[in-house]
This record gives C-alpha cells, structure tokens and sequence, in this order.
C-alpha cells in the first residue's frame, strides 16, 4: 500500500525544466483520450510507467456562462446551468431556482420541496452509477457499467415523464414546477424503487470484495483529510477522506433536515473509498426518495408551485382568455418585476460537492453577476500535482474516481 | 464551547484589526467584511487560524467588475467554518490598470486555480501566485471578457450583421 500523500508541491511550472538530458517522454493524454472521460488534456513527463510531472490544461469547452448570464433573466439562466454537470443537471436547476427564491423570499409549499428532493436524489443516483459504472471500466470489469445503465435509462425516464426531456432537462422553474408529477411518474419512481435495490446489490457484489478490484483500487491515489481541506475538496471526494462535510446535513435546504439519511465516509481518502462512499450514497438516497414519496402523500394533492404570481408563469389557457394572467405574463416575460437589490450565496450537494451560486443582484433584469461555483473545477486542481510518482493506470483510475465532467470544469 | 455567530465573528474581526476591517452588511445571514489589499492576507490568515473563528475552508474566490465606481474591482472571498457551520464573506476593493492583490495561495492550496480563474476573466493580479496562467480561455486573448466593457458577442464579426436578420 503506497504512502498517503501529505504534502504535494504547487502546479509543476517547472515541467520543461526538469529534464535537461532528455531522458524522459512526454505524453499528452487527452484532450479526446478515451480514459479522460471528458475534453480536458494533461501533459505528463513519463520515466517509464511511472509520472514525474504533469500539467492539465482545461477550457476546451469554455462557454463563458457566467458572461451570457449577465445578459439573460433569471429563467433563461436555467437552460444554462443544465449544461454544467450534465449528469445531474436537475441537481443544477434546483440549486440555481433555490438561489432565486432566496433572493426573492419565496417559501416553497412543503409538497414542492419533497418533490424536489426525489428528483435531485434520482440525478445523485445517475450521477453516481455513471461514475462507479466507469471506475469499474476503467479497472477492467465491464459488465457492471452495463448492468446499472439500464437503470440510469430508467431514472432517465422519470425525468422524461416530469419534464420532458432525458439529459439537460430544465426542469422546474423559479417557484416550483411547470406541472404536477403525473401518475406514470409516481408509478415509475415506486417501481424504481423496486427494482434498483437488487441491480445495485449485484453491482456491489462484483466489486466490493473483488480482489483484483481491491489491488487496483485499494491505497491508490490515498489523501489526508488536511491535503484535501486545503484544495478545498468537496463531495464524495472529501468525505471519502474522512470528513463528513455534506451540505444537505450542515445547511440543509428544500427541507432535508426533515429526512433521515447517513452520511457515508471514508478512512483512507483512496480510489477504493471514493468509491464506496458513492455506492453508500446510493443506498441513502433510496432511502430519501422513500420518505419523501411517504411524506408527499401525507400533504395536499396537486400542489406543485408556490403562490407567487409576480414570478411563476400563469397557465398558457389563462394568458388567452384572462386579463389578470395575461397582464403577469407579460410582466414575466418582459422582466417587469419588481427584484430586491442584494447578494445571495447558496450551496447545493451537487453529485461532485459543493455547487455554489454567487449572485449578486442590482434590481435589473438580469444578474448584474453570477458566478458558480463549481466543485469539478476546484477538485480537479489538485490532479496533476497528485499525479507525479504514480503509475499512469493508477492516474487512471484516480481521474475517474474524481469524477470530473468537463461542462462543470469549464462552465 | 459556544455557538459560532456573526457577532462573535464581528467582535473578534474589530478586536485584531479595528478599523482595517468594515462590516458591509449580512445580506440573507451571510456575514460580508470588507478590508484593503494591503492587509486581505492577515485576515485571512487571522479567521483561519484563530482558535475561536476556524474558517478554515476556502469555498470560493471570484471577483466582480463596477466600472462606474471609483474602486472598479471587487475580489470577493467566501470561507467557511466546516465545524461549527458558518460562512463569512471578504470583499477587497481595488483599482488602477491592472488591479493587484496578494496571492493566498500561502494559506489554501486551493486558492490556485480559483486565482488563475479571476485573472483569466477580470485580469486581477494576484502577487505571489506561483503560476498566474490563463486557465479557461485561450492563452492569446488579449482582453479580460468578464469586465463589463467587453461585450457578449465579438463586434467585429461579419456574418451576424443585422440587416441579414432583417433586423
């Protein structure tokens, strides 16, 4: 088992320095490598299979957002934040809503936001299966991905039946939803219910005490708690390293304080416990979308926005045939509303950790800035230093234990 | 030990520093201090270290633009204590042609790219930064497209005239 790394020296901008009789190769892997997942390169020095140094260069997919979000209403930003961590893009809208309604001081009926907490704990789950599913790949064990990829589809589904749309699903909007869950989607969330618990237990089964997993994974890539507080790691990452930072328990928002959940963590910070804090947290969020389908139940039917006219698009029937309706819509669209001048910080637990949105607000119809906060980029900083003296297969697997998507990386 | 609020927090700020550090205000509960860049490194220092404040997590750095101001740069700090579950926000005030600000990169490993980020986009020096590089765009930009009078879309394209959209 290889020494956990406590001290590692700042971004190598000594890379083409260190090698004055040309004895080591340079190798570029990525920006399209197949094992980068994502449009990110890293220039490595090689002594064999074995890194000296490395430097990541990113922003192959820059789309400067929080530029175009200056210049769009607070709705139209929604399409935007889909496009981060495309994985769990609902997570992204129900951040970025939740960020509006507390600038705006909107109470949300406790209805929507048992909603909101199965669908953000569906997209963890997506989120999740994706990057276990292709740690396992990555480690050569292909069946697994395909087993749970079925169910992915299937949380994909749901989506689909809520919103309409699979992948960047804006879904929701500022004050609740654009409709009730219908009945097929409480039917296929019940069903999911049922049918994922035996898929990820065979999913488990094939890793979790699998030797040849284990001698991959287990002390690879190992961090101290002290090494990843201070990148300022977040998400499954860090907890993995033993600290039980998870922003739905410390700051809880859209009610889940009223939900009974563990927060998984890990001891060693390795590629093994990466791993099993992900599939831990699989299991808890299960746990959660059960709750939350009991306590919906418990609360008035049809109830799936709040009742804030000023901010949530009346009925498109009314717009046509009702003065008062079509007065709000217009209002809406033309961003005539009447918006508080303030700065709001909130922070959701996207799949990869702390999503942060900074919004500072001028009164005008757009954000005078936003900026987000996005956990891939701030945990992915610390992988090339924490590269060197490993093996390349190593930096494999610990670049698919990190999880980085390259939307969120880039914005 | 007590609960960690912001009026300790306040309390403590003006105990070390007096009037280097301003209370801007508490927008939604979020404590926001404002201090010069001369000093921004001892405060960090100071309400990460110190035994009662501990905001020892670096969540964010960024900056915002205010060309009308007389002071156009604002960098802006978000730490937070993990253990006792607060946050404090640190906004320093700067200016001139290229606004510059030590680095914390002595204090957080993480301020590095968060850093290279806000000079990317705002073209804020921070002194000290071991590898003060573009990190987004292209390293031959010559401008910093987050000031507020770069615009959204390139002026000198030919092919988006508005006479073609029979604007």
């Amino acid at each position: 088992m290889s020494k956990p790394i406590t001290k590692i020296t700042p971004n190598a901008a000594v890379f083409f320095d260190n090698d004055p009789q040309d004895e080591l190769i340079t190798l570029n892997i990525g920006p399209t490598h197949p094992a980068t997942h994502g449009v990110f390169q890293n220039v490595v020095q090689i002594d064999g299979e074995r890194i000296v140094s490395g430097v990541s260069t990113i922003g192959y997919i820059h789309r400067a957002f929080e530029k175009i979000a200056e210049h769009r209403p607070f709705y139209q930003i929604t399409p935007l934040t889909d496009r981060l961590n495309y994985c769990s893009s609902p997570i992204n809208n129900m951040g970025w809503h939740m960020t509006v309604e507390k600038l705006l001081d909107i109470e949300l009926p406790k209805r929507v936001q048992y909603m909101r907490v199965i669908v953000m704990e569906l997209a963890r789950i997506a989120d999740h299966i994706i990057c276990n599913g292709i740690l396992g790949v990555d480690t050569g064990a292909f069946s697994g991905f395909l087993y749970v990829m079925q169910e992915r589809e299937f949380i994909y589904e749901i989506f689909e039946e809520i919103c309409g749309a699979r992948l960047t699903t804006n879904i929701g909007r500022i004050g609740g939803f654009e409709r009730d869950f219908n009945e097929i989607a409480f039917h296929k969330i019940e069903e999911f219910l049922k049918r994922f618990p035996p898929v990820l237990k065979e999913f488990e089964n094939l890793f979790v005490r699998n030797r040849i997993f284990i001698e991959r994974t287990s002390g690879v890539a190992a961090v101290t708690p002290e090494t990843a507080l201070s990148y300022s790691w977040s998400g499954p990452i860090l907890r993995a390293t033993g600290v039980d930072y998870d922003v739905r328990a410390t700051a809880p928002y859209s009610s889940y304080e009223e939900f009974e959940f563990d927060v998984p963590v890990g001891t060693n910070g390795d590629v093994y416990d990466r791993f099993m804090v992900r599939n831990d947290e699989m299991w808890q969020s299960l746990r959660i979308i059960e709750q939350a389908l009991e306590k919906i139940k418990k609360e008035p039917a049809g109830v799936f926005h709040a009742d804030v006219p000023d901010f949530y698009l009346p009925p498109k029937e009314q717009v046509y045939t009702n003065m008062e309706a079509l007065i709000y819509h217009f209002k809406i669209v033309m961003g005539e509303w009447e918006t508080p001048k303030s700065e709001v910080y909130h922070a959701v637990e996207g799949a990869n950790g702390e999503l942060g949105f900074y919004l500072i607000h001028d009164g005008g119809r757009t954000p005078y800035r936003l900026h987000f906060r996005r956990p891939s980029f701030v945990n992915y900083q610390m992988f090339a230093p924490m590269s060197s003296g490993m093996l390349i297969s190593d930096a494999i697997i610990n670049m698919s234990s990190l999880n980085v998507i390259a939307g969120e990386l880039d914005a | 030990m007590d609960k960690l609020n912001n009026q300790i927090v306040i309390d403590r700020l003006q105990e070390q520093f007096g009037e280097q550090v301003r209370i801007v205000a508490e927008p939604h509960g979020l404590l926001t201090v404002a201090t010069e860049a001369m000093s921004i490194l001892d405060v960090l220092a100071f309400v990460k270290d110190d035994v009662a404040l501990r905001f020892n997590y670096l969540t964010d750095i960024t900056a915002v633009h205010y060309p009308n101001e007389e002071r156009d740069f604002c960098v802006v700090y978000h730490v937070h204590n993990l253990l006792q579950n607060l946050r404090l926000r640190i906004k320093v005030f700067i200016s001139g042609p290229t606004p510059t600000i030590p680095s914390a990169t002595p204090l957080w490993n993480g301020a590095n790219w968060m850093e290279r980020e806000t000079y990317d986009f705002f073209g804020v020096v921070f002194e000290g930064h071991p590898d003060l590089r573009r990190i987004l765009n292209m390293d031959e930009l010559e401008v910093f497209p987050m000031r507020k009078e770069y615009p959204l879309e390139d002026p000198n394209r030919v092919d988006k005239k508005d006479f073609y959209f029979g604007r």
